[in-house]
């Protein structure tokens, strides 16, 4: 049976073979090691939407909720501040939020919001996840002369007007994003669904 | 006792070893203070390794009970107050003798042929140190540790498409949670101690298999007597491990007194905010990185984009991986090159520094334009090196160490 000559090409096509094999394999293998990095089931069913009462809040005031461990903060805006927000187009990076992911479609309008004078908003700079600070002041000192009020994130120095939009020539890409949130009461608002359950 | 050695050899390799890597192994004779820094890095891995060991022993990766478990170390465990300052100084004093490490192989040419492998596994060292500091300044739960953590993983969102998925990835929560602050545990105790032991195992072997550089940059083993040791080589045992012993013992001289008096650096080693318990729904007012990383953090703050922001940064860092192929000038010992080489230096220097402190201040507009400024400056270095290396006009280099 045993010859002299070896087939080398042969044996070259088995190693290969073999190795491309077991190659694929660990593959596979790392796919249930990295697979176990993902959000854990517990982890997604903790995001349930969350109730705010709104009656106490007073004009010019912010306050905020919990929502999937986010802060999500509730302001009342007065007719002048809203008034302002029209003055800002020019310096603002999507002043028409027509980036679609930072906002539900219904809150895609000049005030980013529902009802006009409130805003909701997801509190988490859109840069790199601080969260902002609440600047409802009229042109602070630190923050120039024509600030009219909004969010300054304390870390790279973004700067958000009072519908969360973005200004231009700050770090951060996006405006602020509107979570989904809906009116159950004149008073109450469920923060994290977009209406009544189906 | 040489019987039994007799024994152990014609099983083991353990004379051969030693004399491979200490007795015989030969050094240039002319090494200086610069050189204390490799060996000192080496002696601070191990105390982190060791007052690591036993922070673990006490303290709780979990969101609930970490914090806690910190303060339970410093309050209630004998000796915990002594043993966590060990380890949280060891982080600051392993990045001072790193950085001055490297400063050492810049000026000396040390990652030049035949040595870019060494330097290339000195840079995959620093590099994972940068995410064991990371991770392990998560662990204790503090306001820093929290926010820090946001911001450094949120840098991964910059990468174009896959950016969002791979942070959720990252942080197997949709914020920094107990998942992260688990895994990280995990990561920094087990998984990147493992890659940074293997890492240095590799830099001294590639160093040993090279030879080291020297002040002059001349090569030793070009001049060798009539058994083949170099002529200006002398056996790193006994001659370097005793000199490297009074590096240690003076290096602990200054270790001990900020442990015992200054452990957490005026709030540069640790932060005021991190006495504060974790916080998801604040960030804090003033947020900055340990000194360590504060250049880079200002290189990325300096840029007003998200994703230029984050390159830049990236870029930064990345660049030095390839400083054995910018600089193209054949004299390696800054000794005898050029003086526009002498004041291209002096310029990192001074900008890597400036960035540092740049770093902590609060954001102004003059701050922002001075990190833009300086964030140049420090890139300038490496474009001039690889124009004006090649042709550079050097001094004699001698033929033998002096």
């Amino acid at each position: 049976m045993s010859t002299d000559t070896v087939d080398v090409a042969r044996r070259r096509f088995l190693v290969n073979s073999t190795t491309v094999v077991g190659a694929v394999g660990v593959g596979f293998v790392c796919v249930p090691f990295l697979a176990s990095w993902m959000p854990s089931e517990r982890a997604k069913n903790a995001g349930a939407p969350i109730e705010a009462d709104i009656s106490k809040l007073e004009e010019g005031r912010m306050m905020t909720v919990e929502w999937q461990s986010k802060p999500v903060w509730i302001v009342r805006r007065s007719e002048k501040t809203l008034a302002d927000l029209e003055t800002l187009t020019e310096s603002l990076r999507d002043p028409n939020s027509e980036v679609v992911d930072q906002q539900p479609e219904y809150a895609q309008n000049a005030a980013r919001s529902r009802k006009a004078e409130i805003l909701v908003l997801v509190g988490i700079c859109t840069h790199l996840g601080c969260s902002p600070t609440y600047r409802p002041e009229l042109a602070p000192v630190d923050l120039g002369s024509d600030w009219l009020g909004g969010f300054f994130c304390p870390c790279h120095s973004s700067k958000f007007d009072m519908a969360g939009r973005v200004y231009q020539n700050v770090p951060a890409p996006t405006n602020l994003v509107v979570p989904p949130h809906y009116y159950v009461t004149d008073t109450t608002i469920l923060v994290g669904q977009d209406g009544e359950a189906a | 006792m040489s019987k039994l050695m007799e024994w152990v050899d014609a099983r083991f390799p353990a004379t051969k070893m030693w004399n491979e890597h200490l007795a015989e192994y030969y050094a240039p004779k002319n090494f200086n203070f610069w050189y204390f820094f490799g060996s000192l890095a080496l002696v601070v891995l191990v105390i982190q390794i060791v007052s690591g060991i036993f922070l673990t022993m006490h303290y709780k990766p979990d969101g609930a009970m970490a914090f806690a478990s910190v303060e339970y170390i410093m309050r209630d465990v004998p000796y915990g107050w002594l043993i966590r300052y060990i380890h949280s100084t060891g982080a600051t004093a392993l990045f001072a003798v790193v950085y001055l490490h490297m400063f050492r192989g810049l000026i000396y040419g040390s990652y030049k042929n035949p040595r870019e492998l060494i330097w290339l596994f000195g840079m995959f060292i620093y590099l994972a140190l940068m995410a064991e500091a990371f991770m392990g300044y998560l662990l204790p739960w503090g306001q820093m540790s929290y926010w820090g953590a946001q911001v450094i993983i949120s840098l991964f969102s910059a990468i174009p498409v896959i950016g969002d998925d791979l942070t959720l990835w990252i942080r197997g929560d949709f914020v920094i949670s107990d998942a992260t602050l688990n895994r990280f545990f995990a990561l920094h105790v087990i998984a990147l101690p493992f890659v940074l032991v293997f890492l240095v195992i590799a830099h001294i072997l590639a160093l040993h298999e090279v030879g080291s550089n020297n002040p002059d940059g001349v090569e030793i083993k070009k001049n060798k007597d009539e058994n083949g040791i170099p002529r200006d080589g002398i056996p790193f045992h006994p001659y370097y491990s005793v000199k490297d012993i009074v590096g240690v013992v003076v290096f602990l001289f200054f270790f001990a007194t900020i442990v015992f008096y200054f452990p957490d650096g005026g709030g540069y080693f640790l932060e005021h905010a991190n006495f504060i318990a974790s916080d998801p729904l604040k960030t804090p007012e003033h947020i900055a990185p340990v000194w360590y990383f504060t250049p880079f953090y200002a290189i990325l703050r300096a840029v007003p984009d998200k994703l230029m922001g984050v390159g830049a940064m990236g870029a930064a860092i990345l660049v030095l991986f390839f400083l054995p192929w910018i600089d193209r000038c054949k004299v390696k010992s800054i000794r005898y090159r050029s003086t526009l080489y002498k004041a291209n230096i002096a310029m990192l220097v001074i900008s890597f520094v400036v960035l540092g402190w740049l770093a902590m201040q609060a954001v102004t507009e003059t701050i922002t334009l001075l990190s833009q400024v300086f964030s140049i400056l420090y890139f300038a270095f490496f474009v001039v090196l690889y124009f004006t290396s090649k042709n550079e006009k050097t001094k004699p280099v001698p033929d033998r160490v002096t």
